[in-house]
């Protein structure tokens, strides 16, 4: 290659520094990942897309703060926003998990993080961080708009914070449990594939194809062909948990849970293990190739 | 100093396919050539020393380390650079090489000056900060090795590092690995199933086919005594070969060129008489270490 850049040579240098364990490495590919989320160290093209959906959901939840203030009336509650911008979420899902786990696969470079001390659990735990952190960042950070919108403008002073922070943090909690979920079956639809192409439009296959057994489902004439309907597809799935544990017994979403309630939450669990262990599975098969 | 040894060693895949059958060998550090062909076991040979598949059966030490116990540390003081494309498109190489230093357990600060330190020794400079996608075969190949050297270790295991580069890249590749095992005291194992090529820059060399050990030395004592002076003229071949057997040198004829063992330095001065006598032109008389392929001609067979 170009000899001009050769002013001398110092010769090779031993490395005496610290050297930090896998935790270390862990840690910075958790941070790799979270960063490129939303494109941070990659060209701007790459940036396009997630701040794309980020400002939508930051635009809506600005606007939905102004009108709070203004007028006092609540168009959507924190929880009913996670509902509401499902599928801003999905698409954001179909961006990020390719963009973590097919990019890896596609270019062909798991060999050479295998190669050093990160084992296939670091790995799928590092990126699964990573794009939960992400997905609930997008969600929380305009609830918390909200909640500012909300607390700068209460007439209560402190109990009026203090009342409307919890309401926040149910809603934080909801947000969480769409990041679970979401992340988890992005990332396993995502390692499948090295074609970042297939793996988005996979993603949003699974959550689109699924939306009409929903619909087919609760129009069956069965009581528990019904109640059970939401079980069918991610979205009403994490809608109907968050109906249960809030008690709630209808909500916008027009599920109607009836006393099935407990089988939501269970099947959300175990969906989030399936994914997480067969992404496990996955990588572990990978890693000794 | 030993720093590879296994002992019976001996992998045997699901479905029965033996990749490596009874290994023993024990190589001494330095760079070291590990040649076979397609599907002689090399690969499997370097997976087992970096701890991704266990042996089925028999030992292997690296640095007195089990990679199968002890994987962490072995990992930590050996760097690997796989035979296929390994390279993301949309970064640049500064960028990715630090990542993995990172990945390696170093902290920010040094993996970002170990990584332009390693890309500066394998001869990236401004181009470091330019996308991978646009890089040549040769400068990827260069990137590949530079972040096998990142994290500064004592082993680096080369699978087929002159793969897809022109004859001139096979020379700087070459030429670079030689430096790093003599210059950097950093060990080398390459492989690679061309024996032509390694012979030249390694000290040892571990041959393997169909999973088994065919040989493993250092280069000097395979070469020992094999000297020999290659003589070629325009015509009158045959002529010479009568005139220098009359002088009592044992000469082997191969294709247009005559062989002539080096036995001492006035077989220079006879061949020279020789030529001169009988007046013919020289076109070349060079001195030439038996190549080391000679020694494996079943292998070479396989090669092919």
């Amino acid at each position: 290659m170009s000899e001009t850049g050769v002013i001398h040579d110092i010769g090779y240098q031993r490395y005496e520094g610290p050297r930090l364990g896998r935790g270390a490495a862990v840690l910075a590919l958790y941070v790799h990942g979270l960063r490129a989320s939303f494109g941070f160290g990659r060209s701007a093209k790459a940036k396009i897309f997630p701040w794309m959906v980020a400002g939508i959901m930051l635009l809506v939840a600005v606007i939905l703060a102004a009108v709070r203030s203004q007028t006092g009336q609540t168009i959507f509650t924190y929880v009913q926003f996670d509902d509401q911008m499902a599928w801003l979420i999905i698409f954001f899902v179909a961006i990020l998990g390719p963009e973590l786990m097919s990019r890896d696969i596609g270019s062909n470079t798991l060999p050479l993080y295998f190669s050093r001390p990160l084992r296939a659990a670091d790995y799928v735990a590092a990126k699964f961080a990573a794009m939960v952190t992400a997905v609930w960042l997008l969600l929380g950070v305009p609830q918390l708009i909200m909640f500012l919108g909300a607390a700068f403008t209460t007439d209560d002073g402190a109990k009026g914070v203090w009342n409307e922070f919890l309401d926040l943090a149910p809603g934080w909690g909801y947000s969480l449990l769409w990041a679970l979920l979401f992340s988890s079956i992005g990332l396993l639809v995502a390692s499948l594939t090295g074609k970042r192409a297939f793996a988005a439009g996979g993603i949003v296959a699974i959550f689109l194809l699924t939306t009409p057994i929903v619909v087919v489902l609760s129009v069956l004439p069965s009581s528990a062909a019904n109640h059970m309907a939401g079980l069918a597809s991610p979205m009403s799935l994490i809608a109907g948990v968050g109906q249960w544990l809030s008690n709630e017994p209808e909500s916008m979403s027009g599920l109607d849970l009836g006393r099935f309630g407990p089988i939501y939450g269970i099947e959300a669990v175990c969906l989030i293990a399936a994914c997480l262990l067969l992404l496990l599975a996955r990588y572990r098969k990978v890693a000794a190739l | 100093m030993t720093i590879i040894a296994t002992e019976a060693l001996t992998k045997t895949y699901g479905g029965g396919v033996t990749a490596l059958a009874d290994l023993t060998v024990s190589v001494d550090a330095g760079v070291i050539g590990l040649v076979g062909a397609n599907g002689a076991g090399k690969s499997t040979f370097i997976k087992i020393m970096l701890g991704l598949i266990a042996p089925s059966s028999g030992s292997v030490r690296v640095f007195d380390l089990d990679p199968v116990v002890q994987t962490d540390q072995v990992r930590a003081r050996v760097g690997y650079m796989p035979e296929n494309d390994c390279l993301p498109q949309d970064v640049s190489a500064a960028e990715f090489v630090t990542h993995l230093g990172r990945m390696s357990g170093l902290p920010r600060t040094a993996a970002r000056e170990r990584a332009s330190e390693a890309l500066r020794h394998v001869g990236l400079y401004e181009e470091r900060y330019r996308q991978i996608g646009g890089y040549s075969t040769g400068m990827k190949q260069r990137v590949k090795l530079a972040q096998a050297l990142v994290h500064d270790p004592d082993l680096l295991l080369l699978d087929e590092p002159t793969n897809g580069l022109d004859p001139a890249g096979r020379d700087a590749m070459l030429a670079l690995i030689h430096r790093i095992g003599t210059e950097f005291g950093i060990s080398v194992v390459v492989c690679s199933h061309l024996l032509g090529e390694v012979e030249r820059i390694c000290d040892s060399l571990i041959a393997i086919e169909g999973g088994r050990l065919l040989r493993a030395d250092r280069i000097s004592s395979m070469t020992e005594a094999s000297d020999v002076l290659a003589v070629e003229v325009s015509e009158g071949t045959d002529e010479l070969a009568a005139a220098l057997s009359e002088r009592g040198m044992a000469v082997t004829r191969d294709g247009r060129m005559l062989l002539v063992p080096l036995d001492s330095d006035a077989a220079y001065d006879q061949i020279l008489r020789a030529v001169s006598d009988l007046d013919l032109s020289l076109h070349r008389l060079d001195q030439r270490r038996h190549r080391v392929a000679e020694l494996f001609t079943t292998k070479e067979t396989a090669d092919v």
